[in-house]
């Protein structure tokens, strides 16, 4: 027979609850708090701003950002350099991307280049991409090619290690379950590596995007007339801080897209996660 | 079509794994593969299957196998190897993607194994919304969807609670019942090996050596039957009997390794 003890009649003095002990780590995020944080510290900003307790050549208004944004909008410079920036961005990612991948599989499937890719990979890798760019404007001359160039080749590293990271990632039961059914090399590659190490390549892209948004500013500011790095140099060299911020709101939007494009990619792709 | 070890012995570097270990797994027939701890009994599995290459001696096949199979040879893996990113019914069809049959052929394979299953309704979901049991009745439905001579099965029950295995193993009965599809069991469970297996190849500790071939003294119909209970124990005792001391060898060997 079980024993049914009446709680109401066991209690007495010594009687008292267990210590709930396991609050905490489990941090949710509420839906609104970030932009409403974020509206608190603008307000603040352009509520100093405009009792003068700031000085605007040095942090101007939210306001007058807006509108150096604005003007620029409508001259039509913005696009001018917006453009330029966003077809070094868009190609070097893309042949970045594209290496990265080629070399990223051939490391995580072929001994062979796994053993002098990852020893190259590892010399390279460390340095920064930025500091090649002279040596690029003379082999490629002083167009667009050392830009994008350098942009590609600061993409290509952390893809291929991305990608091939991703590959040593997916569990090897899943490839030998595959062999068990003796389906073909392409096939293992294409429905159980590819989508296997995909969660970490995405993860690549996301960081590859930013590395082409640094190497595009970078660049644009040593060697370019054009692109949101030039525009943000002249701005400074002219002291027009409004429009100096103007810019790194552009590109603070443009990260925010990119990382927006790669969330829903994530959604898109990794569904089954 | 027969599944021969013939004379297999296997070292993974220094270490000693399986020593000349021959035996033959006739057309139709289960054949549970026992042993303590670490003797080898996934990796003769593996070389069975054509999945590790022996150290020495060959796995061989004598006899064609039925005309329909499409993979003889078919593994049922402990930890399922489902593709988490398809679902029940394209990982099913996973193993037939690479045949000449058409989509139509493909689609008739895929629905009997599910209904044999019992997965017809789950046809959609995907594994991580599957239990244990459900994933791996979807990994038995992947097997038979390609015919096999062989079922080859590493511990399929281990990663299952009581429950569920209990279930599973009423199925394993089923599918196996007409004779029509062979299997070789490893398990370290005696209970599963007697109630499936024709016979039960004992290994010894590692390295892994054949130390007796036992025979299932009844049919698996009668297994079923609450007299057969007691005949049931008393091999699995005289099984138990034959490894129990190695088993505790084995035991402490992998506590101080």
């Amino acid at each position: 027979m079980l024993d049914r003890a009446a709680p109401e009649t066991a209690k007495d003095k010594a009687t008292r609850r267990v210590l709930f002990r396991g609050a905490g780590f489990v941090p949710a995020s509420s839906r609104f708090g970030g932009w409403i944080a974020l509206a608190l510290v603008i307000a603040i900003w352009q509520a100093a701003g405009s009792a003068g307790v700031v000085n605007p050549l040095f942090l101007p208004a939210p306001l007058a950002i807006v509108r150096a944004l604005y003007e620029l909008a409508a001259s039509g410079a913005l696009w001018q350099h917006l453009s330029a920036s966003l077809l070094r961005i868009g190609v070097g990612w893309l042949l970045g991307t594209a290496a990265g991948v080629a070399v990223g599989f051939a490391i995580g499937l072929s001994r062979l280049a796994r053993s002098v890719g990852i020893t190259f990979i590892s010399a390279l890798f460390p340095i920064p991409k930025i500091a090649l760019l002279p040596l690029l404007i003379l082999w490629l001359g002083i167009g667009e090619e050392p830009k994008i160039a350098t942009i590609a080749l600061g993409v290509f590293f952390s893809t291929a290690i991305s990608v091939y990271s991703g590959v040593d990632a997916v569990p090897r039961n899943l490839i030998r379950m595959a062999q068990s059914f003796n389906v073909p090399f392409a096939t293992i590659v294409r429905k159980v590596i590819w989508p296997g190490a995909l969660p970490a390549i995405l993860a690549g892209f996301r960081i590859t995007a930013s590395v082409a948004l640094l190497l595009v500013v970078s660049a644009e500011m040593i060697g370019a007339q054009y692109g949101i790095g030039a525009f943000v140099l002249q701005a400074g060299n002219l002291m027009q801080t409004d429009q100096l911020l103007a810019g790194v709101v552009i590109l603070s939007v443009f990260g925010l897209a990119v990382g927006r494009v790669i969330n829903w990619l994530e959604t898109r792709l990794l569904h089954w996660r | 079509m027969d599944l021969i070890a013939n004379h297999i012995s296997h070292r993974f570097g220094d270490l000693a794994v399986l020593d000349d270990v021959s035996f033959t797994v006739r057309a139709g027939e289960v054949v549970a593969i026992v042993g303590p701890s670490g003797c080898g009994k996934s990796t003769l599995l593996s070389i069975l299957g054509g999945l590790l290459l022996p150290t020495s001696g060959a796995p061989e096949l004598r006899g064609a196998p039925p005309a329909d199979s499409l993979n003889p040879l078919t593994f049922v893996f402990q930890d399922f190897a489902l593709l988490p990113w398809a679902n029940v019914e394209e990982n099913v069809e996973f193993p037939l993607l690479h045949t000449q049959l058409s989509a139509v052929q493909r689609r008739a394979l895929v629905d009997d194994a599910l209904r044999r299953t019992g997965l017809t309704d789950f046809r959609k979901a995907y594994p991580k919304q599957l239990s244990g049991g459900m994933r791996q009745r979807v990994g038995i439905s992947r097997a038979l969807a390609v015919r096999p001579a062989i079922l080859l099965m590493d511990e399929p029950l281990s990663a299952l609670d009581s429950q569920t295995r209990e279930l599973l193993m009423e199925d394993f009965v089923r599918l196996l019942a007409d004779g029509g599809m062979g299997a070789v069991y490893v398990t370290h469970n005696l209970e599963e090996a007697a109630r499936l297996a024709d016979r039960i190849v004992v290994l010894s500790r590692r390295p892994g050596r054949i130390r007796e071939v036992v025979t299932v003294p009844m049919t698996r119909t009668e297994r079923g039957e609450t007299a057969a209970r007691e005949k049931l124990l008393a091999l699995q005792n005289q099984i138990w009997s034959l490894i129990r001391n190695e088993a505790i060898d084995a035991e402490r060997e992998v506590q101080h390794a």
